[in-house]
């Protein structure tokens, strides 16, 4: 048994370690993370593995034969040296693996040695986030996340509303967002590429769509994206927050495309929520724009998008996100409110 | 008629439902005109009137029913109708209709009850995992769903398995431990949830339904204390009562020192959300964290009162199974004590994404991979009793072992869980979901299953079908497997739970996970026939199929009506199988005789399908 027991449980952990777990990793701090997993299947699973194979024994060996109705077993009451046994080892095993994840801990979240730390402040609201920055004294709003590769930030995170959390599954950190109060954690990207920024909190019925997309570029194209965002700002107006993000939207933009799949600056799809007959979506959280549109202005349409609260549509919730300002340029607003105005009327 | 509406019964609290509404719609109505607010263009659009009506309903239906008439009677000064127990015993299936204060007909209108709400339930699981099948939206929408899966937990928890384990242990709990009825007379009045005559659905329904299953929660933890304290038989000394009685003892102990705190928050969020009060809006002073913190306070005790009774009904079933003692019977009190204490130091491991201070979480941590060493013992000690036993393995005993197994894995994923930083990662992922159904499905549940296989010859005088039981068991165990297991994969891949809809990465995984959970589904249905076709033609169950030693076993099934027609007295340990001659109660010394009839071991032949 204890033969079969050790086969089983190298066997186990070697299944346990080759099982691909984690999304990719993209931070110093998914690195240490991973490796505790590791830690945790190799201590896990012989404890399973002797539950296991104790019950198959028993089952084998024990199980009441033919002729055996009336048999009791011996009347063994307890053992005292076994019973300190299988406190203590547990204990000491627990212990052992609180004091290792306390190392982790401290080391995942402690500042950096040298040098000053980007803070990026994220705000999170039904059903997106906003990112605010403050790059050399020039401070910036965009509704895309952008890091540099390899320099630790520290996220101050916030809520408009309700408790949302800001999670992506590729540097393995999450915190909440919650009202009144500022939460935060850090990470050192080590991966250049795009991941999704996701709300890990359930906040309403656009939970399952508040995604957005982080982006880790080199320190170069990084810099480049800030001289960007800062003109954008210093010109005025609003514009596209992720058009040197690559992907930036052309002038005459695709309304309907735009409509039911939304734009890479953090303009989610109106045909998520939005029943509209000639985009051919279906979705039922906000009002059917065939019916609410039906001999509105186009006021009124641009209105409605650039702040939802101002009138909001009877037997529906107060739950469109507020930053289409933002996130759509303004040739996209134009012709989004054009396309509307024309397939509503 | 009118005779019909002044004495209790269905027709009065017919009559004072219909009183209660009429006065929900005044009381409001007449408020609102006072402060000079518009009255209701419709009355279906009036918040105020379904909240009086939640409450007061429920209350005046119980009113109407006739469980307060013996203390209106005894307030008013009139002559009270004495409780003589002449309602005691259910003579045809109405009987299970009316309420009763006799405990087994109590614990029956309990248990199937909370069985109806687990078809409720997993009805409402099957429709999720149809929406999950696929990424994006086919048959429901984001709202649908999110109410789904609100309802579905608040079902299960709040109406199945907490009322589940009170209906079995108010079934069983007096008989084992040689009471002729539960302690207090009030006991009656929880048997008809008034939550099982509103459906659950929106905050004001869940907020004030926890009121309502909280305040019975407390009224039979109460009468459990109440009944295991003063009416054990006379020998029952604390070491000698059954696990069972143990567990419940220490479930008891949770419910009535954590409850007031979920009936705390509860209210908060219903003035909150009703009068403006204002404690969770932070905008005007209110502290969000704080109801995390109280709600957390009352519901990870929670899980161990979803957990200790099943601990109870396993070590029942394990010792008389394996024909063994219960392998460290003290320990194994003991330990259920250790998890009672340690279980209420633990609850902000829930909060460790929360933003709440930093520092608390290493404290939390520790403390919750320390529980896992009283919840090892118990599981350490469980294998110990199988060791060298004689084992029968019929359906009882195989959900049992099916129980250590499972519970295992969920308890191994919780200690996991424990360690800061990898629930930062996993945390409110379908890891979590993987993790609570390992342990409320693979733990409860099955200790639930194996509880009602096993005393359901003494509930219902009846034989299970023993095949159906088997094919029971094994679809439930490799389908529970193929539902389950897969969610630990896909938590840690990044799923998030809670939503309706997910990334095309884990649509194979999700599409397999409905599949096998709709089978899940259909093998409860097995259960389900099993239990109702052998409750009305299954064979006749002898007194003790079993071979047990504990007292309810040495009575009639099902019992008599004041259980037991002379008072047992209590001369040994519980499980004392294989010991010689050994006898747990005797009855009285005017029957010497009987005492030989239950000797471990020398009974006859157990009685068979």
């Amino acid at each position: 048994m204890v033969a079969f027991g050790v086969i089983a449980s190298v066997i186990g952990i070697a299944i346990g370690l080759a099982i691909d777990w984690f999304p990719v990793q993209g931070s110093t701090q998914g690195e240490k993370i991973d490796t505790f997993w590791d830690v945790l299947i190799i201590c896990s699973v012989p404890f399973f593995v002797l539950v296991v194979t104790v019950v198959l024994f028993a089952v084998r060996d024990f199980r009441m034969r033919p002729g055996q109705e009336n048999l009791d077993g011996p009347p063994i009451h307890g053992n005292t040296k076994l019973e300190v046994v299988w406190t203590a080892v547990p204990a000491m095993l627990l212990v052992g693996l609180c004091t290792y994840a306390y190392i982790v801990l401290d080391d995942i979240e402690k500042a950096p040695a040298k040098g000053p730390e980007r803070v990026v402040k994220v705000t999170g609201e039904q059903f997106t986030w906003t990112f605010e920055y403050n790059e050399g004294g020039k401070k910036f709003k965009t509704a895309q996340l952008y890091v540099p590769n390899g320099e630790s930030v520290k996220f101050d995170v916030g809520s408009k509303d309700v408790i949302h959390d800001f999670w992506v599954p590729a540097w393995r950190m999450k915190i909440d967002a919650v009202p009144g109060i500022t939460t935060t954690y850090r990470i050192t990207p080590k991966r250049l590429g795009n991941y999704p920024v996701v709300c890990a909190e359930l906040c309403g019925l656009g939970h399952a769509f508040m995604r957005q997309t982080a982006h880790v570029l080199d320190k170069a194209a990084f810099d480049r994206w800030v001289q960007q965002q800062v003109q954008r700002t210093a010109g005025g107006g609003a514009a596209a927050g992720g058009a040197a993000g690559g992907g930036g939207q052309s002038a005459s933009a695709d309304a309907k495309a735009l409509f039911t799949t939304g734009n890479s600056a953090g303009a989610t799809a109106c045909g998520g929520c939005h029943t509209l007959a000639e985009a051919g979506t279906t979705g039922a959280v906000g009002p059917n724009l065939d019916q609410v549109l039906k001999g509105k202005d186009e006021a009124f349409i641009r209105e409605s998008i650039v702040d939802p609260k101002a009138e909001i549509a009877k037997g529906f919730p107060d739950a469109m996100p507020t930053n289409y300002g933002d996130a759509l340029s303004g040739p996209e607003l134009d012709a989004l409110v054009k396309y509307l105005a024309e397939v509503s009327k | 008629m009118s005779v019909k509406l002044r004495n209790p019964g269905w027709y009065r609290a017919g009559l004072y439902v219909v009183l209660a509404a009429v006065l929900a719609f005044g009381l409001s109505w007449a408020v609102r005109a006072a402060y000079g607010h518009d009255t209701y263009a419709h009355f279906l659009d009036a918040e105020s009137i379904v909240i009086i009506g939640m409450i007061a309903l429920p209350l005046a239906f119980l009113v109407g029913i006739g469980c307060f008439d013996y203390w209106f009677y005894w307030a008013s000064g009139r002559p009270t109708r004495p409780e003589d127990h002449s309602g005691h015993g259910a003579h045809s299936w109405r009987d299970y209709f009316r309420p009763n204060t006799d405990h087994k007909v109590i614990g029956i209108q309990y248990t199937v009850t909370s069985f109806f709400f687990l078809f409720v339930g997993g009805l409402m699981a099957m429709l999720m995992r149809a929406e999950l099948a696929q990424p994006g939206r086919q048959f429901v929408d984001a709202s649908t769903f999110n109410g789904l899966f609100s309802v579905h937990a608040s079902v299960l928890i709040f109406l199945f398995i907490i009322p589940v384990f009170a209906g079995l242990a108010n079934f069983v709990l007096p008989l084992m431990i040689g009471a002729p009825d539960m302690g207090s007379f009030a006991s009656g009045w929880t048997a008809y949830a008034p939550l099982s005559t509103t459906a659950p659905d929106g905050q004001v329904f869940f907020t004030i339904g926890v009121q309502f299953a909280g305040a019975s929660s407390i009224a039979t933890a109460l009468n459990f204390l109440v009944t295991i304290i003063t009416m054990r038989a006379p020998g029952m000394s604390f070491f000698r009562m059954p696990l069972l009685a143990w567990a419940n003892f220490s479930t008891s102990l949770l419910v009535v020192i954590a409850t007031p705190f979920i009936a705390a928050s509860q209210f908060f969020v219903l003035l909150d959300w009703a009068l403006g009060f204002n404690f969770f809006n932070a905008a005007k002073g209110g502290d969000v964290l704080m109801y995390q913190h109280v709600f957390w306070f009352y519901s990870h005790p929670a899980v161990y009162i979803m957990m200790l009774p099943g601990f109870g009904i396993i070590s029942e079933v394990l010792a008389v199974k394996a024909r063994k003692p219960i392998f460290g019977y003290r320990m194994m009190a003991f330990s259920l004590l250790a998890i009672v204490v340690l279980g209420f130091t633990v609850w902000a491991h829930h909060m460790f994404v929360s933003g709440m201070q930093a520092w608390i979480r290493i404290p939390m941590m520790v403390t919750t991979a320390i529980i896992a060493v009283p919840t090892g013992i118990k599981i350490f000690s469980w294998l110990a009793t199988l060791w060298r036993g004689v084992l029968h393995l019929d359906t009882p005993m195989l959900f049992a072992l099916g129980f250590l197994t499972m519970f295992t894995l969920g308890g191994i994923s919780g200690v996991m869980l424990a360690m800061v930083p990898l629930d930062i990662h996993v945390s409110d992922t379908y890891f979590i979901v993987a993790h609570i159904h390992y342990v409320l499905f693979g733990g409860s549940l099955f200790t639930i299953f194996a509880g009602v296989y096993y005393w359901f010859p003494k509930m219902t005088g009846r034989m299970y079908d023993e095949r159906l039981g088997r094919i029971h068991f094994w679809s439930t165990l490799i389908f529970f497997n193929a539902t389950f297991a897969p969610m630990h994969l896909i938590g840690v891949q990044g799923m998030p739970r809670r939503v309706a809809d997910y990334a095309d990465q884990f649509a194979g995984w999700n599409l397999a996970i409905s599949l096998a959970s709709f089978a899940l589904g259909l093998s409860t249905l097995v259960f389900a026939y099993n239990m109702i076709a052998s409750w009305r033609g299954g064979a006749r169950a002898s007194a003790n199929p079993w071979r047990a030693l504990t007292l309810e076993w040495q009575v009639s099934s099902p019992p008599p009506v004041f259980n037991f027609d002379q008072v047992p007295t209590v001369v040994g340990g519980p499980y004392e199988y294989g010991v010689p001659g050994a006898v747990h109660g005797i009855f009285g010394p005017a029957k010497p005789a009987e005492v030989k009839a239950t000797p471990a071991g020398t009974h006859a032949e157990p009685v068979r399908e």
